[in-house]
């Protein structure tokens, strides 16, 4: 996809090489990763700074069986088959690692609806993190909140816009504690998104204004 | 409520935001770095106590990368473990160091250094010289192993680009690759210690990802266009 206009950092690519992400920011990267040839190209150049530091790394010796215990590793068949490329390169909503933990494409998704047609459903993760896939329906808002962390949102179909600029699809917005915003998914079509945080959100308001209305705002 | 309650992130190392700007010396534009040979170094703090274990073992110092690659073609075409011998003697004490470094004790540092390498041996068909120097692709496996066997997590991996029929890659590209690879290592060893040192942590994953700053120095340009390069031409293959 070559219309990708909001893309990763360089702190974001450098530790998903370095992989000292969360899982859950990792499978966002990874997403958006299979969007954007940009970052695609960026992320491989960072692991080639880790494969700098590799060799650049001191040495620790290796046990005397070492080798030998490598070669009937290999020969024993012990080692989990490689996996095989079951992804179908077909026009998925869904980026192939998404897919992955949804356990299907988007007709497997299991929606939680959480009122005015806004659904979500939270996929498996570890915990210092967590990531949710969004369904809003075209010209509904999302409430207007801040972060104590980082949020990360990733569009996977139709478009939203918020205080900052539009996103479309493959676009991805880094919020993070100075963003206050209300992202309203664009009138033309219904927006699904991947949201991914590391810290509790914060609504601006005692009860959030769940889907309110576009022509409300 | 749209967000579900989750815990209180970790956060480590506080809210310390070490910026690598202010040590953004390298011009990657001037000679000198890119050509000036890795100077030897004294290293201090946790290096030292390392290598107070470690054993030169490989002690192959100068090397010509692309010879990594026939091992590797050997080791793909005729299962050659003479190859695969050199390839674990030079990679799997570096492989073993990360792992270290990154947290592991040194027996589970040894445990997951063979299963690296043997994925190596496994995977060899699935190198790719034209878009990887072979320590990066040996490095990628040991970070995957790393997030797998000490952070006990999944690693979601990028959708594969639709790969053609299998065929060898393009000599002039694999060889612009590996060479800006090895200015890039270059470069790399040239950076003012503090700030080679940030980058360590970075990948050794002494520093959070909020901890990384935006602009980290890092002389990218050159090779990220070279590999821009390898996946524009995989797509036009594949049209």
């Amino acid at each position: 996809m070559n219309n990708v206009k909001h893309h990763l950092t360089d702190s974001l690519l450098m530790a998903y090489s370095a992989g000292t992400l969360p899982e859950a920011f990792n499978l966002i990267v990874a997403a958006h990763i299979s969007m954007c040839d940009e970052c695609r190209a960026r992320a491989a150049s960072f692991d080639s700074v880790g494969g700098a530091l590799l060799e650049e790394a001191e040495a620790v010796a290796m046990d005397d069986s070492s080798f030998a215990e490598t070669m009937r590793l290999i020969t024993s068949g012990a080692m989990a088959p490689l996996a095989t490329p079951s992804r179908p390169a077909g026009k998925s909503v869904l980026p192939a690692p998404v897919r992955d933990y949804v356990g299907g494409d988007l007709d497997s998704v299991k929606w939680q609806s959480i009122g005015m047609g806004v659904k979500q459903s939270i996929l498996p993760t570890s915990k210092d993190a967590s990531i949710r896939l969004l369904y809003i329906p075209a010209g509904t808002a999302v409430p207007d909140h801040g972060h104590r962390g980082m949020e990360l949102t990733l569009v996977l179909q139709g478009a939203f816009v918020d205080e900052t600029d539009r996103f479309g699809p493959g676009d991805i917005e880094i919020a993070d504690e100075e963003l206050n915003h209300t992202p309203i998914a664009d009138i033309g079509q219904d927006c699904i998104c991947l949201a991914a945080t590391d810290a509790p959100l914060r609504f601006n308001k005692l009860i959030p204004r769940i889907a309110q209305p576009f022509f409300r705002i | 409520m749209i967000y579900r309650k989750i815990r209180q992130p970790v956060i480590r190392g506080g809210c310390a935001r070490v910026s690598l700007t202010m040590f953004n010396l390298v011009d990657p534009s001037e000679p000198n770095v890119a050509s000036s040979p890795p100077a030897l170094r004294v290293r201090t703090g946790l290096k030292t106590e390392l290598s107070a274990k470690a054993q030169p073992l490989a002690m192959k110092t100068k090397y010509d990368p692309t010879d990594w690659i026939t091992h590797m073609t050997r080791i793909r075409d005729t299962q050659d473990q003479a190859a695969f011998a050199e390839l674990f003697q030079y990679f799997a004490p570096r492989v073993k160091a990360f792992l270290m470094r990154s947290g592991a004790d040194a027996t589970l540092a040894e445990e997951c250094t063979q299963e690296v390498m043997a994925t190596l041996w496994q995977k060899a068909h699935l190198f790719d010289a034209s878009r990887a120097s072979v320590a990066t692709w040996v490095f990628t496996i040991a970070r995957n192993r790393k997030i797998d066997a000490l952070r006990k997590q999944r690693r979601p991996e990028p959708e594969d680009l639709v790969w053609g029929p299998e065929e060898e890659p393009d000599q002039a590209d694999v060889l612009s690759l590996q060479q800006e690879s090895e200015q890039l290592g270059r470069a790399i060893a040239a950076l003012p210690e503090k700030q080679r040192e940030l980058i360590e942590k970075a990948y050794f994953g002494d520093l959070s990802h909020s901890e990384i700053a935006e602009q980290t120095g890092l002389p990218l340009g050159t090779i990220k266009s070279r590999i821009r390069l390898a996946l524009d031409r995989l797509r036009h293959a594949m049209k």
